[in-house]
């Protein structure tokens, strides 16, 4: 392929990306989401922002490191004052943890329901609200007429949308911009101490529109992602465990 | 605007409730009476009693002297203030800020309300009209002053209404009485020959306060209009009310919400020139048959937002019933705060939690799901996990302490803490593995253990050791075990919480 031709296969791309939902959200000029070795996977290697991401969720374990995933991803979208609103139904967030993940607990406003209805309702009314820096939805079922409300929801108002889907059937399709699966891997050990370490995940990326689905083991530490296995080389300068 | 106020004396308040409960007393001569040191005391006398000079405070035994035909009835204590109030509210129709003025009066803030009855003496006679109607025979004057209102209401000879600005030369052939003093100060006018306010309007002041003293002075001044001089009202004034009647019954939704509509615009108009906003508004349906369906809505945060507001009545429109129709709407906000709006920023739509449009969220959610639909939590000083955080109260409120980060917390906590089976070295060391749901987890990493104990002033019972272990397959949990070990009975372990 000569050059020309490559220059505007470039050029359509960047006008076919937003078309495709990945547009950038309000003051995110401001905002890098390094997600260290998973950046590669989107289209240049920005974490989609103001987009909808399903997490599949299923167990309670896998659920507590989607959990902590999402925590240290909104660490960096509630710079600068950002609100949260974590929308469900039996909710077993514990407050204080989140403070691991390098975010204020008390900027995030907890929405505890009693239905999936309701919980529906709530999250679609909350992604319509600009300004928020994310919303996070605990959905059991997720088809694809809702998946589109809400896509189409954060495509104007540009509110970054986390769904926990923990239908028994969760592979249905649907228009979310990406689908993650995450699980625990065994924990780094700090300083070659015994005992529990960084938190470790297995993250999948099993969808992603227009970028390479993958999966790597990534792990939180110092406030920011790291490959797993190239964490010996680093020394760690915050001796703390993250929970 | 120039005050009026309008004053109304009852001179036979208490005689007249008599007649209207009997009217065959309306031609006998009859005095009511209350026993005092074992003799009979008139405390009102009806006008044919009266006219032959039968006075309140006499002793029924003297007046029977003068009138052996007079009949007497019991003094009801109380029966005036019980009275005046049941005039008073019923006089708000002529003026909506109505006050009592025991024993025998009521005071009118009358401003801006005459010309609605066509100008101040058709006012009055409408008043007094409607009065006599009911039975109770009054004297009314209008000033500029209640306590030129006052005097003349009871001491005019000549027109009740005294015109703008007119009370000092109106005032002026009045008895010193008028000034609304007491007795004994009348007669110490009387005893130097001042007969008249005119008499005495134009000595130097200083003389006067030091004859008569300060409390005569600060009556003569208000009487003039030189000092100010409040009322109490009997219905307290509602600051922010709209009201909207309607010329026919309204029946059907979409005129409610027309009607709530221009309420609402009206009031959001008023609260944003005053820098207000609502926390509860309130909406008064007054159907033809005298019912009155009232909703409210509240806000989480001082709005001022008509299309906010409407849209939390939207949700409870349904439960007004019209019947046959409304006629008044009053929109009445019951709890107001002060709102100054903050400056938004063009570059970035991010205002964190002093964010108007996720306060209008968070009322749309409150309206839907009730109250207690969310939550945000503060940090609190204790150790024990399921204390170690507080409901904040606002929206705004400020941690007062850091979040601690010194011991691993889990991001996920069971409401509950779940029994397990454990394997676990004594005497302190974490399990070697344990049971959950039907599933073993070999414990591979461990930490602890972590020793909080209860805080025995809150509530008793056994201390918790927690562990944070990590199984074989990565899974991170925390565990507790309940106590210490003992011979004689089983020692429990919990699962509290999953790590990330």
């Amino acid at each position: 392929m000569n050059q020309p031709n490559s220059d505007i296969i470039r050029q359509l791309q960047h006008e076919i990306l937003p078309l495709q939902g990945y547009r950038s959200a309000w003051g995110e000029s401001f905002i890098k989401i390094d997600l260290g070795p998973v950046n590669a996977a989107f289209p240049n290697a920005r974490f989609p922002v103001g987009a909808i991401h399903e997490f599949m969720v299923n167990s309670p374990e896998e659920k507590a490191a989607t959990s902590g995933f999402i925590a240290a991803i909104l660490s960096f979208l509630m710079q600068r004052e950002g609100v949260v609103l974590w929308i469900s139904a039996g909710r077993n967030i514990f407050p204080p943890a989140l403070a691991f993940f390098n975010i204020d607990p008390h900027r995030i406003i907890f929405i505890d329901l009693h239905n999936q209805k309701q919980v529906s309702w709530a999250v679609e009314e909350a992604l319509k609200l600009q300004g928020l820096a994310a919303v996070i939805g605990d959905l059991r079922e997720l088809d694809f007429t809702a998946s589109r409300r809400l896509q189409l929801a954060v495509e104007k108002s540009r509110v970054t949308g986390f769904l926990l889907n923990a239908s028994r059937n969760n592979s249905n399709t649907n228009a979310s911009l990406c689908r993650w699966q995450i699980s625990p891997v065994p924990s780094i050990p700090i300083d070659e101490l015994p005992g529990l370490g960084y938190p470790c995940w297995q993250v999948k990326l099993l969808k992603v529109r227009n970028g390479r689905p993958g999966s790597w083991e990534i792990a939180w530490m110092n406030k920011q992602f790291v490959a797993k296995h190239n964490t010996r080389i680093m020394i760690p300068e915050w001796h703390k465990k993250t929970g | 605007m120039k005050k009026r106020f309008v004053a109304l004396w009852f001179h036979h308040l208490e005689t007249d409730w008599f007649i209207v409960r009997q009217p065959a007393l309306q031609t006998v001569p009859f005095v009511l009476a209350v026993k005092d040191h074992g003799r009979l005391v008139i405390t009102a006398a009806s006008n044919p009693a009266e006219e032959q000079g039968i006075k309140k405070g006499m002793v029924v035994a003297d007046a029977r002297m003068l009138l052996p035909s007079l009949e007497v009835l019991d003094h009801i204590p109380g029966l005036y203030e019980k009275l005046l109030g049941k005039l008073a509210e019923w006089c708000i129709r002529f003026s909506p800020y109505v006050a009592i003025d025991a024993p025998d009066g009521l005071i009118f803030d009358a401003s801006g309300c005459a010309h609605l009855w066509g100008g101040d003496i058709d006012y009055l006679s409408t008043i007094i009209k409607r009065l006599h109607g009911r039975g109770y025979q009054l004297r009314v004057g209008m000033a500029d002053t209640i306590g030129a209102a006052w005097a003349i209401a009871r001491y005019g000879r000549s027109s009740p209404v005294i015109e703008p600005d007119m009370q000092s030369t109106a005032l002026l052939p009045l008895p010193p009485a008028s000034l609304r003093i007491e007795q004994e100060l009348v007669e110490r006018f009387y005893k130097l020959g001042l007969h008249q306010i005119q008499d005495f309007i134009s000595m130097p002041r200083s003389s006067l306060r030091r004859r008569f003293g300060q409390a005569f002075l600060q009556r003569l001044h208000q009487a003039l209009g030189m000092e100010p001089e409040y009322m109490q009202p009997v219905q307290p004034v509602e600051l922010y009310q709209e009201r909207l009647p309607c010329l026919e019954p309204i029946v059907t939704r979409s005129g409610i919400e027309i009607a709530l509509q221009q309420l609402l615009e009206k009031l959001c108009k008023r609260l944003e020139q005053e820098e207000k906003g609502i926390r509860t508004l309130r909406l008064h349906c007054h159907r033809v048959d005298d019912a009155i369906i009232t909703i409210s809505i509240g806000t989480n945060f001082p709005s001022r937002h008509g299309e906010h507001l409407f849209k939390l009545f939207e949700n409870k429109l349904p439960t007004i019933e019209p019947a046959l129709g409304i006629e008044l709407f009053v929109l009445e906000a019951v709890k107001v705060e002060n709102h100054v709006p903050i400056q938004e920023k063009l570059w970035e739509k991010r205002n964190g939690l002093q964010d108007t449009r996720l306060a209008e969220l968070l009322d749309r959610f409150t309206d839907r799901f009730g109250a207690n639909c969310f939550h945000r939590y503060l940090p609190d000083a204790h150790y024990w996990p399921e204390r170690s955080i507080r409901l904040s109260t606002s929206l705004q409120e400020p941690p007062t302490n850091n979040w601690r980060m010194d011991l691993p917390r889990p991001i996920h906590v069971l409401a509950h803490p779940q029994p397990i089976q454990v394997t676990a070295p004594i005497p302190d060391y974490p399990p070697m593995l344990f049971r959950y749901k039907g599933r073993l987890h070999k414990i591979v990493k461990a930490d602890g253990p972590e020793r909080i104990e209860q805080e025995w002033w809150l509530t008793a019972g056994e201390h918790r050791d927690y562990y944070c272990v990590e199984d074989e397959a990565g899974q991170r949990f925390w565990l507790f075990r309940s106590g210490h070990y003992d011979a004689e009975k089983m020692v429990g372990w919990f699962l509290h919480g999953f790590f990330a």
